[in-house]
């Protein structure tokens, strides 16, 4: 039975050979996202990725509360990296308001901010073992990575969304006897962090299936405006806290990692590394933050901002995390717009998946670092 | 962790223990012996030996241990026992039921995790029984224009499969449900029908998954199949015989893992990739093709495919002790029978009983079924040991693997046998002395 087209439409022509396959969004390897892939064989001819199954508004949300109020809601697209999608937020409302931040309060949300990024790079890295089908990389860096979150529990009362950062400071000061117990369980990172290179990162399989596959340039990784370890993973040195140095980062010791393949194992060993510079930034935060002294500048009730925009940006987990927030005169933003790392590294995936295996495909989808509900906002 | 694991109370267990007792009671006094009183009333009983078999001539045989004996001793020989319990489906499913309790919590502890706690009270024991009510109780969904005949017999033919490989293994001398004098060309010709039930139910499903996880499937078989003919070739050559229980009688001495390690390796390599298991999960690689050639099965059928792959582990653990390990050859560690119990009797307290039917199972049996047992448990150790530690392979390094390396390294290992076989140091049947 042949059907008469409207005119203008035609119909798509289909190559027999080519089957279209919907990875996600109900498939065990998507996240909240579709990939449409065509495949030939086992070769990949063509990858769509279709974001959007997650959009939550945020930005929309966010014109209707006042900078106070804004704070919980917009941690919720990263609820395991909470401190790092609201630092920037936090640094903007600041210079919109010219709120001056206590010293000590610096030092706390940079300690914050990178335990919460071991907490981000742990779960990632756990997806990413059990993508791989390695089951015992999705358990170790679960299970580790509650250390951490008793840490910040016990600093915000919160175990995941912890809504710590604050305009003006932190919520409220640190726990007793809390830097001998970070210093401790930062310790028991790192050794826990030299198994995993044992178990994993030097495990032949593991090379061999992620080593030369979904290469990036360097040159590609910059023209597609990749962000992050993406990046860095790609030899181009990039670094928001030593380029745009914000609080107390540039008295702080720690190097930028950076690898010069490209691949899919170095997007993967750049944020296991950084692991280890987190570490060493909280060790060291902990040695020079000031003993004692205020950890919150207190703001008027409903504080209003002026006829002003500001644009800051943080180096988060999944690279540059970036807030342009326009006030007019009110309590409310006039408008937030998020520019978050996990869209932008999205766009170099229909790049690197063209001509590769279909098995390559959950290695090099999540070595992208990608975090679909960042991505929907 | 914030839970903590029920505690298991002794009293409440005893008190669940006279509740059944109680009820077991209850209920054969008025069901049972109104039963017994009909039977004997309306149903003419046969006479054996002058005497009327009533069912209380019955029960008094069961309860005599010299008459019910021979009974037992004459069914243990029959075909119908070696295929239902002993070395056939029975024994091996109870093996297979152990294996997934024991890769559960052997995984868990791997991976720093309890496994199976709540189900049962005793470390989750009883998890595995759950899981089967589950299955069972579960829809079985078949997709709307899936092929039905075929879909419908795959799990089941699976299941079968599994068992007629199982039936080819010997686990002690004479104790195997089927002999052929080619039994390892047997064994070839039973594995070689898996990927053929692979790919016909994944096309039956009619799902581009299960397409695609059939075709990985096929791939994967037929090249690991022919690496794994050859490295049991060198095998042939030295014993000289195709039948098991000969290549295990053989291994007396020496077993051939001695003279064959490399076949040894290659066959063991090939086991992983027959059986699916990481690093050649590939047929049902989760996180890129859902759950491969079992999407589309649920409940029960895909409860029967498991225990298919179980089955399936148990014959090939098996099949290398017989091969590699020595089979059913071991130092006699059972105690032999005490005579005593059929010429002068058991004594307890006032009564002396003479048992006439003992022992059921000769010692050389006994013996040699714990030392199979304990060379398969081990080797079944072995294969799950590299799920913890491995990532998921590549296909075409897959490929690579078993149509290159291995097919190389298992003619190593013909050569080598051969070489010992013109050299005088083998003859058919083992060693020469």
């Amino acid at each position: 039975m042949t059907t008469q087209l409207p005119p203008g439409i035609k119909l798509e022509t289909v190559d027999d050979r080519i089957m279209t396959l919907n990875v996600g969004p109900q498939h065990p390897g998507s996240g909240h996202m579709r990939l449409i892939i065509k495949v030939d064989g086992d070769y990949i001819v063509s990858c769509d990725p279709d974001p959007g199954y997650v959009h939550r508004g945020e930005e929309k949300m966010a014109e209707y509360r006042n900078y106070i109020q804004n704070v919980p809601h917009l941690e919720r697209p990263v609820i395991h990296d909470s401190s790092n999608i609201l630092y920037p937020y936090c640094l903007a409302v600041e210079e919109l308001l010219g709120i001056e931040v206590p010293e000590r309060a610096k030092y706390i949300r940079v300690i914050a901010a990178e335990l919460n990024r071991c907490i981000y790079i742990l779960y990632w890295l756990a997806i990413y073992g059990i993508f791989l089908g390695h089951s015992t990389m999705f358990m170790w860096p679960a299970g580790d990575r509650e250390l951490f979150i008793d840490l910040l529990e016990a600093m915000s009362g919160a175990r995941v969304t912890h809504a710590y950062l604050v305009p003006g400071g932190v919520r409220n000061d640190l726990p007793a006897n809390f830097e001998e117990r970070c210093l401790r369980q930062v310790d028991y990172l790192e050794k826990r962090l030299k198994e995993y290179l044992a178990v994993f990162y030097k495990n032949p399989i593991l090379i061999s299936r992620t080593e030369g596959t979904g290469i990036l340039s360097r040159t590609d990784a910059i023209r597609l405006g990749t962000t992050g370890s993406v990046l860095r993973a790609s030899g181009v040195n990039f670094d928001i806290r030593k380029k745009e140095p914000y609080d107390v980062y540039e008295n702080l010791d720690f190097e930028t990692v950076v690898m010069k393949e490209g691949d899919s194992y170095a997007r993967s060993y750049v944020p296991y590394l950084e692991m280890f510079e987190s570490c060493r930034i909280i060790r060291d935060a902990i040695r020079k933050m000031p003993k004692s002294g205020s950890v919150r500048t207190k703001l008027k009730p409903n504080p209003k901002g002026g006829n002003d925009e500001v644009y800051k940006r943080v180096e988060s987990g999944r690279g540059a995390l970036g807030y342009y927030i326009v006030s007019n005169n009110r309590p409310e933003p006039y408008r937030v717009k998020i520019s978050v790392g996990s869209f932008r590294n999205l766009i170099c995936m229909p790049y690197l998946l063209k001509g590769e295996l279909l098995g390559n495909m959950p290695a090099v989808y999540w070595s992208l670092n990608y975090w679909p509900v960042e991505a929907d906002r | 962790m914030s839970t903590i694991a029920p505690q298991f109370r002794l009293s409440r267990f005893v008190a669940s223990l006279f509740d059944i007792i109680f009820w077991v009671i209850l209920i054969f006094s008025l069901v049972g012996l109104p039963i017994v009183f009909i039977v004997l009333f309306y149903i003419k009983m046969p006479v054996i030996n002058g005497q009327m078999l009533t069912p209380y001539l019955a029960l008094t045989w069961m309860a005599d241990p010299s008459r019910t004996l021979p009974i037992i001793k004459t069914l243990i020989h029959t075909t119908f026992f070696h295929v239902l319990a002993f070395p056939g489906f029975g024994f091996a499913a109870l093996l297979a039921a152990a294996t997934i309790f024991v890769e559960r919590k052997f995984l868990a502890k791997i991976q720093l995790r309890v496994g199976p706690l709540y189900c049962g009270k005793v470390e989750g024991i009883l998890q595995l029984m759950g899981d089967g009510l589950k299955l069972i109780s579960k829809e079985i969904i078949i997709p709307a224009k899936a092929d039905k005949p075929i879909f419908w017999v795959g799990p089941l033919l699976f299941v079968g499969t599994a068992g007629a490989f199982v039936s080819l293994i010997p686990v002690a001398r004479g104790w195997v449900v089927a002999n052929p004098a080619v039994g390892l060309l047997a064994v070839f010709a039973t594995i070689g029908f898996f990927p053929i039930i692979s790919v016909l139910t994944a096309w039956a499903a009619n799902n581009k998954w299960t397409f695609i996880g059939g075709l990985r499937a096929l791939h994967q078989m037929i090249a690991f199949e022919i690496p794994l003919i050859l490295s049991l070739l060198s095998i042939v050559i030295m014993t000289g015989t195709l039948n098991l229980s000969q290549i295990a009688e053989s291994q007396q001495h020496y077993w051939w893992i001695v003279f064959a390690p490399i076949s040894a390796i290659v066959f063991f390599i090939c086991i992983l990739a027959e059986l699916e298991r990481i690093p050649f999960d590939l047929p049902e690689a989760e996180s890129e093709i859902v759950a491969g050639w079992l999407t589309e099965f649920s409940g029960m059928m895909y409860g029967l495919i498991q225990l298919g792959t179980y089955l399936k582990l148990y014959a090939f653990a098996g099949l290398f002790t017989v091969l590699f390990l020595g089979g059913w050859n071991g130092p006699m560690v059972w105690p032999p029978f005490p005579a005593d119990i059929v010429t002068q009797g058991i004594t307890i307290g006032p009564i002396t009983a003479k048992i006439a039917g003992l022992p059921l199972f000769d010692q050389d049996m006994l013996n040699g079924t714990l030392w199979f047992v304990i060379k398969t448990v081990g080797v079944i150790l072995l294969i799950l040991l590299p799920r913890g530690v491995f990532p998921r392979i590549r296909i075409d390094m897959l490929l690579h693997t078993g149509w290159y390396k291995l097919i190389g390294l298992a003619f190593i290992n013909i050569f080598i046998a051969l070489g010992l076989l013109y050299a005088g140091i083998l003859g058919p049947g083992g060693l020469i002395q």
